[in-house]
């Protein structure tokens, strides 16, 4: 990446504070002071502030565009706009203060670099005040400046000033946070933003403008250790290019790149790019979007993350850590829950083990442990997952070492990872363990020498009526035919002995699919090609089945539109859901959520039985062919 | 160190193939414009040369000739996977709303009626922050309903670099990978790679386009600008704004906000 082009550095400047302390109009007077509005926008200001009948000007007006907003004179939600300085460029992110919009304070502010926390000098400080500068410390921010808003409110009263700074500095202290500056301001009247007045004149610290200059454009992380989070894998005619972000560090071609948690070796051929360039590239740094190509056929996914293979540089590995995190849900978070989570490109299912304790953000001496976290709470947490994961905390890479929660398909939480008191798993176990606890002698590689393939589960999912069962039983009658050995999993087999005390509420569903799940692992294990065919609607059930072997699991998605389904209608089904007489049927009266990224798609609607077959043994032959998983998995 | 630029370029691969790797199926908007031809160049950076999404243009077939001449051009240069979709009349549009926004419209029903056809789950849309205070204030991924309603007073936390990828079936996400670009930054990196653009951007007998639209509501500005270099001067001082020869924006004060909320880029 070559850059003739001379271009200031960019820093990134979050808001926050209060609700009504003044952040919105600190911003607009910002940008009017430093004439940096577009032509027309203080007029259509002016203009519509009269239309609304307000007599002052409303500043905030110009980021709050929304009607809502401006109908109730509260930012909702975050907004960015762009000035500069002479030494350089801001982007500016305004952030409500609002607790009811919390989540898009944080939305807000985790993409800042620094931030300037407001506080009202009539008011002092409040419940948001407090909870913001907490966060800012939870999403990693250390440069924060305050500033005393409305001070013609108190008269330029320089007494109350140093009050308030005082409670400001004594609760950052708290939370180990030290502002870089406290300046005193009006915002409506511009005092001190880009000009002094003589009110101020007991003031002899820098302006609002002046400070922003003081904080510093964040280093960037090439000095850390390599961390090379695989993005996603591309076959490219003969190639297989690994692309990813580099979080920290550098690459270079030739180097030895360990992927965790995996734990395998590899050189680096090439750093892959577009357009060509005369000269091969050989080296990318912290921040790039890169691709690279290595030397031998490891099994490399999304999530795993590369590293120097030296052992000092690799992340640790652990199937247990703590977490510092925000909850934005509202659902409570509770021991005993499992979510989703996800770090850098690495996904994985975790429990919640204990709360340690929820930090009440009001009154720091006040911390219980408790069985949930609420919404806009912060909270320690221990969570667990079932197979070993690579791991950076916080504190050694502050890129990856951060992670958001998600319940069900939303968001819900975030935070920070720490390993305090969990040593690094690498070191106490062997390799074989992160993957599979194998503790017979028999190992699956002799099973699979034995039966002359690997067991595996295809787990064939869609729509009733799609053609699940039919195609299940035609693979398994073709396979057995071939010599594979292999077993159906079907609706008949399971729902009337293992699972007959359950019905067809959503949690009987997972939990029919939880066990179902569980079973085909260890058929799977055992060295059976297992098929299951159920309709396994919930895209979660799916995802957790997948966690009980998910170096053996197959996803496949059998599709056939709804309509379809229900022409064909096999056992009656639709028409007794239309009528009312079955309830919450999958696609009439309860969802089908279809897979994101399943391994093959088997389209019924357009194609036969026949082809269907065919399309399913050629995928199951190749995956569980002795050659083929050997080549592409685990070089040992 | 990276450069701005390289920043810049960085994130917007990061989010484009995050986008190609969660979401599926997936297609992305092609105005023919300067913003999203530069994203059409990330992508093929992103990929190493290829393109592995459709590339659908909403045709209202009111675009000037220069747009279609060049369209055409880098669809045949480039091999791109390129599909026109057509645009319903203005007759049809909701009637309530002041004619040029009417005329915008065309282009939100253009995008229901592909979204019905295909079943995309994922649309990819050049969008910037800075252009519009409305869309200042989105998501990178940001969900739509099934009919394209965008919920801008709830809109779904999103912090750091990680994105909301799952939906329920029924939805629909915008991927916005350039939403961090300001105008002057994409006239830059336009320059720095080299990428081709319509010449209707650069000024002849004193008038260029600074955005291009419609035939019938797009109009040029005043401006000497006719080389990359002039525009990037001029965008380095100007205090108007990049939407001034747009009037659907600006006839009332939410105008912009209803054609957003009903699902419009």
């Amino acid at each position: 990446m070559t850059h003739t082009e001379t271009e200031k550095q960019q820093l990134r400047v979050v808001i926050v504070g209060h609700v009504d302390h003044g952040k919105s109009t600190l911003i607009g007077r910002l940008l009017h002071d430093t004439d940096s509005l577009p032509e027309g926008k203080y007029e259509e200001l002016v203009e519509t502030c009269k239309r609304r009948g307000t007599d002052a000007l409303e500043w905030s007006f110009i980021l709050d565009s929304f009607q809502a907003e401006r109908d109730q004179a509260i930012t909702i939600d975050t907004t960015q706009i762009w000035f500069n300085t002479d030494l350089r460029d801001y982007v500016i992110i305004d952030a409500p203060g609002h607790r009811e919009f919390l989540k898009n304070m944080i939305s807000g502010a985790s993409q800042a670099d620094a931030a300037i926390l407001v506080v009202d000098a009539k008011e002092g400080v409040r419940e948001q005040t407090r909870r913001h500068a907490y966060l800012l410390h939870l999403l990693g921010l250390k440069q924060i400046a305050v500033v005393i808003n409305k001070m013609d409110a108190i008269d330029y009263d320089q007494e109350r000033f140093r009050e308030i700074s005082k409670d400001v500095t004594e609760y950052l202290a708290s939370i180990h946070v030290t502002p870089k500056l406290i300046i005193p301001i009006s915002a409506r009247n511009g005092d001190m933003i880009s000009n002094r007045n003589k009110e101020l004149g007991w003031y002899e610290g820098p302006s609002l403008l002046e400070a922003l200059d003081h904080f510093q454009v964040p280093l960037p992380l090439q000095d850390l250790p390599l961390r090379f989070p695989v993005q996603d894998v591309y076959r490219h005619d003969e190639k297989r290019i690994l692309a990813g972000r580099i979080e920290s560090g550098v690459l270079r071609v030739g180097d030895q790149i360990t992927f965790s948690p995996t734990n395998e070796t590899a050189k680096i051929t090439s750093i892959e790019s577009w357009p060509k360039t005369e000269t091969p590239r050989i080296k990318a740094i912290a921040g790039e979007s890169i691709g690279i190509t290595i030397d031998q056929p490891l099994f490399v996914e999304r999530g795993h993350v590369g590293s120097s293979h030296k052992k000092k540089s690799l992340p640790m590995l652990s199937n247990v850590f703590k977490a510092h995190i925000f909850w934005l849900h509202d659902t409570p978070l509770k021991v005993g829950n499992s979510y989703k989570v996800r770090y850098g490109t690495s996904e994985a299912m975790v429990n919640v083990q204990s709360i340690e304790r929820v930090v009440d953000t009001q009154d720091l001496e006040n911390q219980d442990a408790a069985s949930q976290v609420g919404r806009n709470e912060v909270a320690e947490i221990t969570l667990r997952a079932r197979e070993a994961l690579s791991i950076d905390p916080y504190s050694d890479n502050p890129r990856l070492g951060r992670l958001v929660i998600y319940d069900e398909y939303d968001v819900a939480g975030g935070g920070l990872i720490s390993m305090e008191g969990y040593p690094d798993q690498r070191q106490i176990t062997p390799k074989s363990e992160n993957i599979y606890k194998v503790d017979h002698f028999l190992t699956t590689d002799l099973r699979a020498e034995r039966n002359g393939h690997h067991g595996a589960i295809f787990w064939f999912t869609g729509l009733s009526g799609a053609g699940k069962s039919t195609l299940a039983m035609e693979v398994e009658r073709r396979l057995f035919e071939k010599g594979y050995h292999t077993y159906v999993l079907d609706g008949d087999n399971v729902r009337h002995g293992l699972n007959a005390d359950l019905g067809f509420s959503p949690e009987d569903r997972t939990e029919n699919i939880r066990r179902i799940g569980e079973v085909a692992a260890l058929m799977a294990d055992s060295g059976l090609i297992v098929v299951t065919a159920f309709i396994s609607p919930y895209r979660a059930d799916r995802d957790r089945a997948r966690q009980a072997s998910p170096e053996k699991f197959n996803e496949i998605h059998v599709q056939a539109d709804l309509e379809t389904c229900e022409t064909r209608d096999p056992k009656g089904l639709y028409k007794k859901a239309r009528s009312g007489k079955i309830k919450e049927f999958t696609g009439i009266d309860s969802p089908y959520e279809a897979p994101a990224n399943p391994e093959l798609v088997v389209n019924t609607q357009q194609n036969d039985v026949d082809t269907c077959v065919q399309q399913i043994l050629t995928y199951v032959e190749d995956r569980v062919g002795l050659k083929t998983v050997k080549a592409q998995a685990l070089a040992s | 160190m990276l450069s701005h630029l390289d920043e810049l370029e960085a994130k917007s691969i990061y989010i484009i193939r995050e986008a190609y790797s969660r979401i599926d199926p997936i297609a992305m908007l092609w105005s023919i414009g300067k913003d999203s031809t530069t994203m059409l160049w990330l992508v093929r950076k992103a990929f190493f040369g290829r393109v592995p999404f459709p590339l659908v243009h909403l045709d209202t077939e009111m675009e000037m000739d220069e747009v279609y001449a060049f369209r055409d051009k880098l669809v045949t240069d480039w091999n791109l996977p390129f599909e026109a979709a057509f645009c319903p009349p203005e007759e049809e549009m909701d009637q309530t709303l002041p004619p040029n926004t009417r005329a915008a419209a065309r282009k939100t029903e253009g995008l229901r009626t592909l979204l019905k056809e295909k079943q995309y789950r994922g649309i990819i849309c050049g969008i910037r922050r800075d252009e519009q205070s409305m869309r200042a204030k989105e998501r990178v991924f940001s969900p739509r309903t099934l009919d394209g309603d965008w919920d801008h007073k709830n809109q779904p936390p999103e912090f750091w670099d990680q994105y909301k990828t799952d939906f329920p079936q029924g939805c629909h996400v915008r991927i916005h990978p350039l939403l961090h670009w300001t105008e002057l930054d994409i006239w830059r990196y336009t320059q720095r790679e080299n990428i081709p653009c319509c010449d209707l951007y650069f000024a002849k007998n004193g008038k260029r386009y600074r955005s291009l639209g419609e035939k019938n509501i797009t109009f040029p500005v005043e401006s000497n600008a006719s080389t990359i270099e002039e525009i990037i001067e001029e965008l380095r001082t100007t205090k108007t704004s990049e939407r001034a020869g747009r009037t659907m924006d600006k006839e009332t004060e939410d105008s912009f906000e209803k054609l957003r909320a009903s699902g419009y880029m």
